[in-house]
């Protein structure tokens, strides 16, 4: 099938989604109409029910927890699945990389970029840490504190250390972190049904108001938990990738 | 707070900003180009959320779409182009 | 007003798809991969949008405000981070497939000829 082929048949392939999905649109209540009784209702209670002002991880963690363990597996599972498929490709290698490297060479980082860096790395660090433990209070959570965690660890990488990063953050201690977090926020999960409860139950106390650090209970835990499982996650994943590029500096 | 009629049209101008984005992104063959494109597109995909009055989705789109995304891209390029030699 | 957010979907979700058909570079059809997944983000925030709506964060607005869908913005949040985790599975897959093949161009890979 030549590429003009292709292109007509995607044109009436594609006549026929956009049809359906006007059809589809076209029976929706407008923009702006959200009629749903589930959202406002939620909206109503959330606040008095779980002490946690930020209404949107109160969702996540708390009416919609279930969905979330899976949405981590997935990126537990993604982590996993390419440090499996670029190992195997690293011993498979029957070159060096000084070798494969030959006589190409990399400028060496300028100055200015090595400050910058390095300056940053701290207040990012703490940045992360703070938006992964305020999930209850404001527009954070775990799942963006967690990348912004491991872009700490990046901008170490781009400072030009690649041997400090791979010294502060060994592949397995990432595993190890990576597995604690995942594993922990089950285990929140399973301690409910230990109790009685049913799983994933907000079983800690509540806190006296709402928004505070202490309140909304299992919520807070469960996204500390996240945080550090997704920034394993993704400075493993960016550590397996820079595994292999390694190039002698000039 | 925003009157209606304002917000009404930031959210139209992002809107079609961002489907002006995602077609320069499709049509860029070069490969780091398309990476930087992609960069501008998250951006613009960031304040659309914001536009959208969801400021949780707009930090998850701007920290991956500004810092994981182009990082993962350009450094599987890279990986991809020393075989390439 | 109505309908012109889905109007933007139907379009990115097109323009990835034209993307991802007339691809000569797997790199490229997986950055086309990413515009159409991010064209559900916006149909998700679109679809849960309230007129005149805040941000349903209620620390220093009284609850009870009008605010904006927030089931919606949690499914969304998740979806961008876990996006990128597996964007990152498939490049590696991607590079897997330059070193078993040589090649990236889906013309020319064994498995997707014709």
């Amino acid at each position: 099938m030549t590429a003009r082929q292709r292109l007509w048949f995607f044109a009436i392939a594609a006549a026929g989604l956009v049809a359906c999905l006007l059809w589809a649109f076209t029976g929706l209540p407008g923009f702006g109409n959200y009629p749903g009784p589930y959202g406002q209702e939620i909206l109503r209670q959330a606040v008095a029910q779980t002490h946690a002002t930020g209404v949107v991880s109160a969702v996540n963690f708390e009416y919609r927890g279930f969905d979330t363990v899976g949405e981590e597996f997935i990126l537990f599972t993604a982590a996993a699945g390419m440090s499996v498929v670029l190992r195997r490709l690293r011993k498979e290698r029957q070159t060096e990389p000084a070798e494969e490297a030959g006589t190409r060479t990399i400028p060496a980082t300028s100055s200015a970029v090595r400050v910058a860096a390095l300056l940053l790395v701290g207040p990012t660090a703490v940045l992360g840490w703070w938006l992964a433990s305020h999930a209850q209070t404001s527009p954070s959570g775990g799942f963006q504190g967690g990348v912004i965690l491991a872009s700490a660890f990046i901008l170490v990488y781009l400072a030009g250390e690649f041997l400090t990063f791979r010294r502060l953050s060994p592949v397995a201690l990432l595993d190890a972190v990576e597995a604690a977090g995942a594993g922990g926020f089950v285990a929140i999960g399973l301690a409910a049904i230990a109790m009685n409860l049913p799983f994933l139950d907000n079983y800690l106390p509540l806190g006296q108001y709402p928004g505070a650090i202490s309140s909304s209970g299992t919520i807070a835990l469960i996204s500390f938990f996240v945080g550090i499982e997704v920034a394993a996650a993704f400075t493993a994943i960016i550590g397996e990738l820079l595994e292999q590029t390694l190039l002698r500096r000039a | 707070m925003i009157s209606a009629g304002l917000m009404n049209t930031l959210q139209v101008t992002v809107l079609v900003l961002v489907a002006a984005g995602a077609t320069v992104v499709v049509r860029t063959r070069s490969r780091i180009r398309q990476v930087l494109a992609l960069s501008v597109y998250g951006m613009l995909l960031a304040i659309l959320f914001l536009a959208f009055q969801a400021p949780d989705v707009t930090l998850s789109e701007l920290t991956v779409g500004a810092i994981a995304l182009p990082i993962i891209l350009l450094l599987a390029i890279a990986k991809v182009r020393k075989r390439e030699q | 007003m109505g309908i012109f957010p889905f109007l933007v979907v139907a379009w990115i979700i097109v323009a990835g798809l034209y993307g991802i058909v007339t691809s000569r570079d797997l790199i490229h059809t997986i950055v086309c991969l990413i515009v159409v997944q991010s064209s559900t983000y916006v149909l998700l925030l679109g679809v849960g949008y309230v007129t005149g709506g805040a941000a349903p964060y209620f620390w220093d607005i009284p609850v009870g405000t009008r605010a904006v869908d927030p089931v919606v913005q949690a499914l969304a949040l998740t979806d961008v981070v876990v996006e990128a985790a597996v964007t990152a599975l498939l490049l590696a897959f991607a590079v897997q497939a330059q070193k078993r093949f040589g090649t990236l161009d889906p013309s020319q890979l064994a498995p997707f000829k014709g």
